[in-house]
């Protein structure tokens, strides 16, 4: 198929895979630096004792576990966005699935390291493996930690089958396209991709199993994250709100990742003419409707605890209200609410730069609430004399900023060996429809387009014909 | 029939010595941290007493109270951990297998009582300290989870050696650290399963009350004081 594809959108999208700037190199290195940082700072928490975290006696769980709920709340941009706009068959998403779908491994992949970093033990790590061992004996079910071994590596699976399935056909493009080495390698990506017809019905029909498979695992494996927390009968802890609560604050930060991405995508290799500033507007209103519908989670769980006054819940409540722990439970505000709010409910403001704008504020604001949620509780358990405090060691800090790097690394080499944008599905998208944001989209490409000599299978595929 | 391991603490009793804490350092092999780390909360007393103030100066009055694992028969603890590392043992005893840990410290969280520790590194002792090691308890490696055991390398002993003399274990003879070195005998310990011994009389005692019992624990200490116990205001 691929040598009958309009070249235009091929061209502009394979072309960051065949060029290469200093300023990747430049990229590439100061982040591995950093995450080799954050290696060497393992490394040493491994050899000297866990202890060179600053988490302690009362105060467990610190930074790992919150970069671990963040991290697992960032991967929720991939399925949301993809697999729920490709059920509703929204046009405006092709350009844009394939950027959050990598957002969701690589977020995933860092996210689910952090359990075991922050393991006193970190090389038995595997004894939390359902396997027949020598020492008889099967993780044990009714642990929440056994849950989230199973939530994660299922939702792990899921999503990478989700974004390689349809990253076959431009593996082939590119395979069809390039020589040497680069041939070799995209002809075994491209599993033997021919572009028949049968073919394509089968990538279609599995795009849709997994669309529709992948929502119910996405919305457990964060369910099942807060169920770490609200299984235990620690103040602020022990509520039922935890599961949808975390789901939301989980697709808030995912959406606020994945605008932020696209911006740097967009900036960086050039893909003005893909990533439109209707895509932004409408991930804008996305953003915002999860802001709303986070600020009533945080409202409705708050207004509980403080109605049902109960002692050891309130200390927790006051402490973050207004006591050691108020400077980042209102910055949580600000970020969270007020900024995202004041900026995307104006369509004015509602530009690329202000999306932007607003989702760092998200992604400050959420790591803070998954901060919020674990540090004061254990800080502040039932009995007084034990409450305690709790600081981040270098070691923590490290760690952090290296998983940071490591996803703008991860994210900078996918770029480089994948086209970030599905050419296969953008050119299926492009002959006119009725969906007016397409046409947006389609008036703005077609200048430079033959839509005569578009694939007719690629189209025909699209529309669930043999 | 099986034992059933319960204890009963007579706040009224306690003049908060601390004789218990040492006591059980000791006999269990706990690391002294030292001053620095036990500043940044690492400090480890399987038994610690708490003090708490009541009125204001100057017509102020002391309470000690001594908290230890409360060997829950419904611990928040055991559920939560992903290896069994903490499980129910056949005599009630929440059990700590320091072979199966690999420290994810739930089970710290999950604890009401605040009552486990962590070993945050491999463990040290100043000399001459390290000469007085008792045989009978392993030493905790860096990253495992540790708790009050009830002294249950004494219950093993005094249970094999009832054993082997064919003969039932006596009520008061067996004591764990903690018990043995209180010099007001405020902690008693003994067989909750047998009606007549003295902590099973002392936990129906109308004196008695658990800690934390709204939380649904069902810890296995009782108590002990005339005045009902208040909690501190916590905010």
């Amino acid at each position: 198929m691929n040598r009958t594809l309009t070249k235009p959108i091929a061209d502009d999208l394979v072309r960051p895979l065949f060029q290469t700037s200093v300023w990747f190199y430049a990229i590439v290195f100061a982040a591995a630096t950093v995450v080799a940082c954050g290696g060497a700072a393992w490394g040493y928490q491994v050899w000297n004792g866990i202890g060179s975290a600053g988490i302690r006696w009362p105060v467990f769980w610190g930074f790992y576990l919150v970069n671990f709920v963040f991290w697992i709340g960032i991967s929720h941009a991939g399925t949301l966005i993809s697999a729920i706009l490709r059920l509703v068959n929204a046009g405006w998403r092709r350009p844009v699935t394939r950027c959050a779908e990598a957002i969701t491994v690589f977020a995933l992949m860092i996210g689910a390291m952090f359990p075991i970093i922050h393991l006193g033990r970190p090389w038995l790590a595997f004894w939390l493996f359902p396997y027949p061992s020598a020492r008889e004996i099967w993780p044990n079910f009714r642990s929440p930690l056994a849950w989230d071994f199973f939530a994660i590596n299922t939702y792990l699976t899921g999503s990478v089958l989700f974004l390689f399935l349809p990253m076959i056909p431009d593996f082939a493009l590119v395979r069809d396209r390039s020589t040497g080495w680069r041939r070799t390698l995209y002809g075994l990506l491209a599993f033997g991709w021919r572009g028949t017809t049968r073919q394509w019905n089968r990538l279609e029909s599995a795009m849709q199993i997994m669309a529709v498979a992948i929502l119910p695992v996405a919305v457990s494996v964060h369910t099942i994250v807060s169920f770490d927390f609200s299984m235990a009968a620690v103040p602020m802890w022990h509520s039922t709100i935890f599961g949808p609560y975390f789901v939301a604050g989980a697709i808030f930060s995912g959406i606020a990742a994945l605008i932020i991405a696209m911006a740097v995508l967009r900036k960086t290799l050039g893909l003005e003419k893909y990533l439109l500033p209707l895509h932004f507007d409408n991930l804008g209103k996305l953003l915002l409707l999860m802001c709303i519908l986070w600020a009533y989670f945080v409202f409705a769980e708050r207004l509980t605890v403080w109605y049902g006054n109960e002692p050891s819940e309130m200390a927790v409540f006051w402490a973050s209200q207004r006591g050691r722990f108020a400077p980042f439970y209102w910055t949580m505000v600000i970020c969270n609410f007020v900024i995202p709010f004041v900026i995307l409910t104006n369509y004015k403001t509602r530009t690329i730069l202000g999306c932007v704008i607003a989702s760092f504020g998200v992604l400050i604001g959420m790591w803070l609430e998954r901060f919020l949620i674990i540090v004061p509780s254990l800080a502040t358990k039932q009995l007084p004399y034990s409450w305690g405090s709790y600081a981040p060691q270098p070691v923590e800090l490290t760690i952090m900023a290296a998983t940071f790097a490591g996803m703008i690394l991860l994210y900078a080499l996918f770029s480089k060996f994948v086209p970030i944008i599905a050419i296969w599905e953008l050119k299926a998208g492009l002959p006119s429809r009725l969906d007016p944001a397409l046409q947006v989209e389609t008036s703005l490409l077609s200048t430079r387009l033959d839509t005569e000599a578009f694939s007719s299978e690629a189209e025909r595929a699209d529309r669930g014909q043999p | 029939m099986a034992y059933r391991w319960g204890m009963a603490v007579d706040i009224d009793k306690c003049t908060g010595c601390e004789a218990c804490v040492t006591a059980c350092h000791a006999e269990n092999n706990i690391p002294t941290v030292g001053a620095g780390q036990a500043s940044r909360g690492r400090a480890m007393h399987w038994i610690r007493v708490e003090r708490y103030y009541e009125g204001s100066f100057p017509d102020v009055r002391l309470k000690f109270r001594p908290v230890l694992c409360q060997q829950c028969d419904n611990a928040p603890c055991e559920a939560v951990c992903p290896t069994y590392a903490a499980h129910q043992n056949e005599d009630g005893l929440n059990a700590q297998v320091y072979n199966r840990c690999i420290g994810t410290r739930y089970c710290a969280n999950a604890c009401t009582y605040n009552v486990r520790f962590f070993n945050f590194f491999n463990p040290e002792w100043p000399k001459p300290l390290h000469l007085q090691l008792n045989p009978d308890v392993s030493i905790r490696e860096v990253g495992v989870m540790e708790k009050c055991t009830f002294c249950v390398q004494r219950i093993k002993a005094a249970k094999t050696e009832a054993t082997a003399a064919q003969r039932e274990l006596v009520d008061g003879a067996l004591q764990p650290a903690c018990a043995q070195a209180c010099p007001t005998t405020a902690i008693i310990f003994g067989d909750l399963n047998d009606p007549e011994s003295r902590v099973a009389r002392l936990a129906r005692s109308p004196r008695g009350t658990k800690l934390l019992e709204d939380l649904g624990a069902e810890p296995k200490i009782t108590y002990l004081q005339k005045q009902p116990w208040h909690e501190p205001d916590a905010y």
